[in-house]
């Protein structure tokens, strides 16, 4: 069993008014995978990022970071974490290349210019160096912040929304980006409310709301596990109704009347499909076409919290 | 010690006086020189010397203190809100630096900064007035000292701020006043009995007394209470600041 790069256990945070942001939160994360962290406004992600990277002071419980305590070894664990915050927080007036070789001395790195060179390049602001932050649009500043947190050459990243406010194309590119990042090493960790980026990006995915996580697992596990599969049959003919035949099999027939629609669990031992399939011959309706389609990511989320709302366990 | 960290900070807060040295220098070089013609030439020169020393002359350490205690802690105030304000903190707070390291980072910037300005117009002051200095390595350490252990309390005052009203308003309810009245313009033994006691404990009386000892060789107040005094105030402005990053007040939620 390889030992977690990352592992919360027990993360409590209060805030002083009295708010609860972080409920007894764990989890653990290994080196080198990606993990998307879901949730709705306000769910707690900023939150338990902050807790970690020493934004935020945490109430109780404890994070280590390559082993090391993010309290009593803060130097070590800090060392290794790279962090892209939400908000856009750079110093207007601030030359890019000055801003960036600032973050890689905070964290106690020696002077490289070949290195923040390379970063620059593979963040397309190399043209943009010279220019101060204020000249730069949205989806740059949000680079630089890239280029600040892994100026240091962390071993692991946080990236809080880094496609929040950016267009499709340079999200691909981000993407991309974060590909490479976790091709060459470096572990993951990142916050979307873009379920569709969580299923493009991330090994695993974690779902926090109000607080508390609600699970964390293997995006494909959890997609067979939760997923619902919706399979399709295209008839050959056009009918009004149901026939009779398939009046208890749960069958929904689509506006054209060309295609029935059956969704079935695939967790459930019996998914019916054989019983339907005779029905429908029974009923003597000819098949032209059959096809499932599995739900996404974005169903199960929806699930997920509408099962926490009326308190049933995921 | 994460040294890079102290270097990074300073480089970049320097970088930043000296994209706007002209205005850094040029309002204190101007209002001084105001001052030294006002109080020095055309006041001055009603007033017969203060201690065997020429009334011109005799206001320059004040000056100079008055200036350099004002500047230390706007610079070093701004220097720390100003992250907190646009909120590039978060790289601060998450960085592997102790307090002390982006605390020396931010007030040795400040403190640089004042440093420079204050021998500016001490140059500026040669200009106006005869002047002579006794003891200039106590001079230097007095201005070094003051320096940084304002620039200490301007960095606390930057934490401290949540809006920019509370930014100035400790230097213009406090410090202002306590300069004035802390001898820099007058030595606090033409006051009368009572407001001689009262004065001392204004520590800015000490300061100004021994920064003017260093010029002329005469002291307010014994030239040992001078140096116990900043450096009294040197530590509790670090012990403060320490606390500060312990329990994250104001900076952490
Ligand atoms: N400094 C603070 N003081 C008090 N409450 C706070 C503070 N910061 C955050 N909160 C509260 O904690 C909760 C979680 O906030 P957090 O920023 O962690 O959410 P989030 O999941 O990142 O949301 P979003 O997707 O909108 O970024 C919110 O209800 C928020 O109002
Ligand atoms: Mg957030």
């Amino acid at each position: 069993m390889p030992t977690p790069i990352l592992s919360v256990d027990a993360l409590n945070k209060t805030y002083d008014g009295g708010f609860v942001a972080l409920d007894n939160v764990s989890l653990e994360i290994m080196e080198g995978e990606i993990l998307a962290l879901l949730g709705p406004n306000g769910a707690g992600k900023t939150t338990l990022i902050s807790a970690i990277c020493g934004i935020v002071q945490p109430t109780s419980g404890r994070v280590t970071v390559g082993g090391f305590d993010t309290q009593s070894q803060y130097r070590g664990a800090r060392d290794l974490i790279g962090l892209v915050p939400q908000e856009i927080n750079l110093e207007p007036f601030e030359k890019v290349i000055n801003t960036v070789r600032f973050s890689r001395g905070l964290f106690g790195k020696p002077r490289d210019d070949a290195k923040i060179e390379q970063i620059l390049r593979q963040l397309s602001l190399w043209d943009k160096k010279d220019n101060a932050i204020r000249e730069l649009s949205g989806g740059m500043k949000r680079r630089v912040l890239i280029a600040k947190a892994l100026s240091h050459e962390p071993r692991v990243l946080f990236l809080d929304e880094p496609t929040a406010g950016v267009d499709v194309e340079l999200r691909r590119d981000m993407w991309e980006i974060v590909r490479a990042l976790s091709d060459s090493g470096v572990t993951i960790i990142l916050t979307t409310h873009y379920i569709e980026e969580a299923e493009a990006m991330a090994d695993r995915v974690g779902v926090i709301n109000k607080g508390q996580i609600l699970l964390v697992e293997e995006k494909a596990a959890l997609m067979a596990r939760m997923g619902q599969k919706e399979l399709r049959i295209d008839l050959n003919k056009k009918i009004d109704a149901i026939p009779e035949e398939l009046a208890d099999r749960d069958v929904e027939l689509s506006d054209d009347g060309q295609r029935l629609i059956y969704r079935y669990d695939t967790r459930a031992e019996r998914t019916g499909i054989v019983r339907l399939l005779s029905a429908l011959q029974a009923a003597g309706l000819s098949v032209a076409d059959v096809e499932t389609k599995q739900s996404s990511l974005e169903e199960i989320f929806v699930g997920l919290l509408q099962d926490q709302e009326e308190g049933v366990a995921p | 010690m994460n040294l890079q960290a102290v270097r990074a900070i300073y480089v970049f807060e320097m970088a930043r006086t000296f994209r706007t040295i002209a205005q850094s220098i040029i309002s204190p070089v101007l209002s001084t020189s105001l001052y030294f013609i006002v109080f020095g030439t055309a006041i001055g020169s009603r007033i017969d010397q203060v201690e065997g020393v020429s009334y011109g002359a005799f206001i320059v350490p004040g000056l100079i203190m008055l200036t350099v205690l004002t500047q230390s802690i706007a610079n070093a105030s701004f220097g720390i809100y100003f992250p907190k304000f646009i909120g590039t903190i978060y790289e601060l707070l998450s960085a592997p630096a102790s307090f002390l390291e982006i605390t020396a980072g931010y007030v040795l910037a400040a403190a640089t900064k004042s440093f420079m300005i204050g021998l500016i117009i001490l140059v500026t002051a040669f200009f106006f007035v005869d002047l002579q200095i006794l003891h200039p390595i106590w001079m230097l350490t007095f201005l070094v000292l003051t320096c940084l252990s304002f620039s200490l309390f301007g960095f606390i005052i930057g934490i401290w701020a949540q809006n920019f009203e509370q930014l100035q308003l400790i230097p213009l309810l406090a410090v202002t006043p306590l300069v004035f009245l802390g001898g820099a313009f007058y030595s606090i033994t033409m006051l009368p009995e009572g407001w001689q006691a009262v004065s001392l404990f204004n520590p800015v009386v000490y300061l100004v007394s021994g920064f003017r000892w260093s010029f002329f060789g005469q002291a307010d107040v014994a030239l040992v209470w001078s140096i116990i005094a900043i450096l009294g105030f040197t530590g509790a402005c670090i012990l403060t600041i320490g606390w500060i990053f312990k329990t994250g007040w104001r900076i952490r939620a």
